[in-house]
Parts: C-alpha cells; structure tokens; sequence
C-alpha cells in the first residue's frame, strides 16, 4: 500500500518536475513547480513526517511560490526569443544533472540497502514536531537563529537596495488623519445675501 | 482513518471512509444552502429590505433555485483565456476548501483524520486557496481579473502572516497541535476557552486581543467585506470572477462560501471551545445517554457556534465600509504582525514560566 503511494508520488514528482523545464509558458511551469512541492509534501507525510510536510506546504507552496508566480506573471518575456539559445545550454545542464545523480546514488550506496527499515521520524519524542523542536532549540540553537540571522540581514539588504524616498510624493499621516475633527477642517460662515465672501 | 480500517479490515475501513467523507459533503453543502440564504437576509435586515422571500416560504429554497440556474446557463469561456488553468481554478478552490475540513473535529472523536498537525493542515490548505484565485484571474486573461487577483494574492500572504502568529499562541497554551486536544484544553466551562482564558488570569487581556485580530484576519483571508478589494465591484467589477459564469462561478462561489464557514469553524474551534458548551454542568446525567447521542449534543454546540460566527460575518459586510487597500496593508504589516509577534513572546513567557504546560 504504502509502496503503491511511494510510487504514485515519484511518478507524479517526476513528470511534473520535467514539466517545468518543458512547458512554453513560465506561469505553467511555476504551476508544474507547485504540483511537485506539494507531491513532494506527500512523500514526507509517506515517511511519517508530517509536520515537515505541513512546513513545506505553508513555506514553500503558500509563500514562495506565490512570490514566483507573482514575479513570472508580471514580467513580459518574449517567450521565442529566450527559448532561442537554449541548446548552448544543454551540456552544461547535463553535467549538473550527471553530478546530482551521481551524488544521490553514492549517499544511497553508503547507507546500505536496510536503512529505510531503520528510519524513525520522530527519533525520542511521540511526534514529528516535539522531535525537531527537541534538537533545534537545544543543540542547533546557534546554528539555528544564525540561519534566521542571515534571512533578516538579505531582508534588510533588499529593502535598503531598493528603497526610494521621493519627497514630491504626499503622504497621509494615519495618526494627524485619524485625530483630526470636523472643527479642524472646516468653519462656519454665515454669508449674507448678495454679498459672497 | 487508519484506526477505522483496522477495526473494520481493508474493505469496511474504506467503506467508513468514505462514507464518512460523503456524509461530511452532504452535510456541508446542504447548511451552506442555507447559510448563503442567511447570510443575504441578515444583509437585506440592515437595510431594511426583506432579501429573498419567493421561493419557498420565507425564501427557503432560494438557494437551490440559484443552483439550478447556476447549473443550465451557458459556460462561456473568453476566447483569450487560458483554457485548462481557466478550469482548472474553480476546481482547485472547491477542492481544497472541501480538503480543508478532513482535520476538523465536529464532535469529540467525530473526524475525518485526527492528525497530530491538524491545525498546521488547516493553515497549509488554506494557504493554498490563493492559487485558486491567482490562477483564476491570470488565465482569463483580461485587465480586472488580472488586478484582482493580484490584489488578492497579496492580501492573502500579508494576512496569513498574522494567523499563523495567532495560532501559534494558541497552540502554545494547548501545548498541542492536534485539534481535539485544543478543543479538549477548553473543556472546563466558558471561562477556560482561549477567547476569555480566565483559568490563566495574566493572558486573559492578550487572548482576547489575539481573538479580535484573528477576527479580523479571517475577514481578510476570505476576501470578506470589510477587505473584499479583490472584486471590489466599483473598481474592478468583480475582480477575479469577471469573466466566470454558470458553474465555473458557482465552484468559485460555493469555495469561497466554504472557506468562510471553515474560517468559522477554526475560530470555534480555536478560541470558542469547539463542541464544549458554555458551562459543564450534569456531566452525569448526559453520560447516562448513549455516546452517539451526547456526541449529537457537542455538534448542536459546535455548528451554534459556527453560525453565530457566521452571523458576524454577515452583518460586518453589511454595516462595515471597505478598506482602502493602502490602509489593509497597513493594518496587516504594521499592526496585526508586530501585535501577533508580541503576543507570542507574553504567551510563551507565561507558559515556560507558569509551567502550564507538562
């Protein structure tokens, strides 16, 4: 049963993950992504690590693919002219994809052919959750904020690249807007007739 | 579900399943043909109009004269569009909202899938409803939908921001992500559920803010009046759902509607004590009675307290104006996450210090 899921998902996870390399068009692919994030979720939930799985639904298809699909959807791409070219590429591509295999097939090898039978989700606690809090606040707890660190430091950096103040442009001063009342804005003048102002 | 197929063997445990699965359906779809019927006449009461009272008495079949005529219009599909993304996104929205209430624990033990991370399922689906939206209005390829969608998006990331923020302090007082558990935490009368937190006297100020935010959010991840900016009909017609009609709108709709009630629902379920009444009192008498029947009385509580919830929402589309979209971001970023953050820090304070937890 399990081993029939494992295979759906890796089948799913497979054509979906070709797809986004091959679909013409770049909103496509981004949904080619999504689906392979989210079958990937269900290998993880497969494992009996289901908080991982929820993470990466909510990060990575509830956040960051949002932002990709946002940013491809903007943009005006000629999609001929940058598919033009793309041969040049296909070596070097290759070459990565061999060093990826390659990899993958070495770090299997080494663990041996009995280690999924070994492999606890939730290694000293009664759920996923507890197990990786456990260890991430304890032992990895620099390491930890560290990487938090460095995600607000590329935060930052961003927004003081791209920061603009334009002093022609008014603001309006939500706290000066909200205190304000109808006697600060306007008088009552009583005009008598045939005489304006 | 794993539980029910080893009790029943391979065959009945699906059988249960989905059974169980269709019952959840059945039952969802019908009470949202009336919750829409609800929901347009506390509408029509504000104004003082009488809302739909022809078909049926008092309008009561109204909604399902909707359906059927939603159902035997035409399909139109822009020639522009892209047509399988075009159909494919009232799907996705009626799926997922649909998904969403595998996790949702109705009555003690009365669940689709008790998951140990229900509450980060709930967040996760509902994280994914934007795509329905996103998709929708890009692939009718046309100005509105397009900037409704976009305005959408962006509303709903900011928003889901500080809902996650919310749920935390939350779990943190329950000290569980299971969803039986929260609602279990909550089990001692109206005074322990999260909205109010008597039991925990120093947190009471803090919950009670972190409800009315998550109050709030709610509003703004369902594209709620007073945040419906996303169709905000006198800018952009309808936004995402221009160019949808006849069933396409009616998924649209429908997962929209669902969306809400499960919004409902998770705040029941979060910080109104779920199936538990107000006051537990005569625990001895109601166990005299068979599970299933006391199990009854939990759901009556629990879709009480959807519907008075729902009631809020009805009437804050009818007396609330909109929101600026400047001003809705402002809320979101500057408010409601810097509030969220803070109260994560008091309430995991507390729970370390306190020791509430074990």
């Amino acid at each position: 049963m399990e081993l029939i899921a494992f295979y759906i998902f890796a089948a799913i996870i497979t054509v979906s993950a070709m797809a986004v390399i091959a679909a013409r068009n770049p909103v496509h692919s981004v949904l080619w992504l999504i689906l392979c994030f989210f079958t990937a979720a269900g290998l993880f939930v497969l494992i009996g690590a289901e908080f991982l799985a929820m993470l990466l639904i909510v990060v990575y298809v509830g956040a960051v693919a949002v932002l990709f699909l946002f940013v491809v959807m903007m943009l005006d791409v000629d999609f001929v002219e940058l598919k033009q070219g793309t041969l040049e590429y296909w070596p070097f591509a290759g070459l990565v994809g061999l060093a990826f295999i390659a990899e993958i097939a070495i770090a299997s090898f080494a663990r041996g052919p009995g280690a999924r039978d070994v492999f606890n989700p939730a290694p000293g606690a009664d759920t996923n959750a507890e197990a990786i809090g456990a260890v991430m606040y304890t032992d990895y707890v620099l390491l930890f904020q560290l990487a938090g660190l460095i995600l607000l430091v590329a935060m930052i950096g961003a927004i003081v690249l791209t920061l603009r103040h334009r002093p022609e442009v008014k603001r309006q001063n939500i706290a000066r807007q909200t205190a304000r009342r109808r006697a600060d804005a306007t008088t009552k003048v009583s005009v008598e007739p045939g005489k304006g102002l | 579900m794993s539980g029910l197929i080893e009790q029943n063997g391979l065959l009945g445990g699906w059988l249960m399943v989905i059974g169980q699965m269709l019952l959840f359906t059945v039952v969802l779809l019908l009470s949202l043909a009336f919750l829409l019927l609800m929901d347009r006449k506390v509408w029509a009461a504000v104004m003082m109009r009488k809302g739909p009272n022809v078909v049926g008495p008092f309008g009561l079949l109204q909604s399902f004269a909707d359906f059927g005529k939603f159902l035997l219009k035409e399909i139109i599909i822009p020639s522009g569009a892209n047509k399988t993304v075009f159909l494919l996104a009232p799907i996705l929205t009626l799926t997922l909202a649909f998904a969403a209430w595998a996790a949702i624990p109705v009555a003690p033990g009365w669940v689709i899938s008790d998951l140990n991370v229900g509450i980060l399922y709930l967040f996760a689906v509902s994280s994914l409803g934007v795509y329905g939206i996103i998709m929708g209005g890009w692939a009718s390829n046309s100005k509105y939908p397009f900037l409704g969608s976009l305005r959408s998006a962006a509303q709903m990331v900011s928003y889901e921001v500080s809902i996650g923020l919310i749920i935390i302090t939350v779990i943190l007082l329950a000290g569980s992500m299971n969803l039986s558990d929260i609602v279990n935490n909550q089990g001692g009368g109206f005074w322990t559920w999260h909205m109010l937190s008597f039991n925990h006297l120093l947190l009471f100020p803090v919950m009670l803010a972190m409800f009315v935010m998550f109050f709030v959010s709610a509003l703004a991840e369902t594209n709620r009046p007073p945040f419906d900016l996303p169709e905000a009909e006198s800018e952009l017609v309808a936004g995402y759902q221009v160019e949808y009609s006849s069933t396409p709108y009616l998924l649209f709709m429908i997962g929209e509607y669902l969306n809400i009630v499960l919004m409902c629902a998770m705040m029941a379920i979060l910080f109104l004590g779920g199936w538990h009444g107000p006051v537990p009192l005569g625990a001895d008498f109601v166990n005299q009675f068979p599970a299933w029947m006391v199990n009854l009385g939990h759901l009556a509580w629990f879709m009480a307290k959807i519907v008075f919830f729902f009631f809020l929402f009805a009437l804050t589309k009818a007396v609330v104006p909109r929101y600026r979209y400047d001003q809705l971001m402002r809320l979101g970023w500057k408010i409601f996450l810097p509030t969220a953050l803070v109260a994560v820090v008091v309430v995991g304070g507390y729970v370390v210090y306190s020791g509430v937890q074990a």
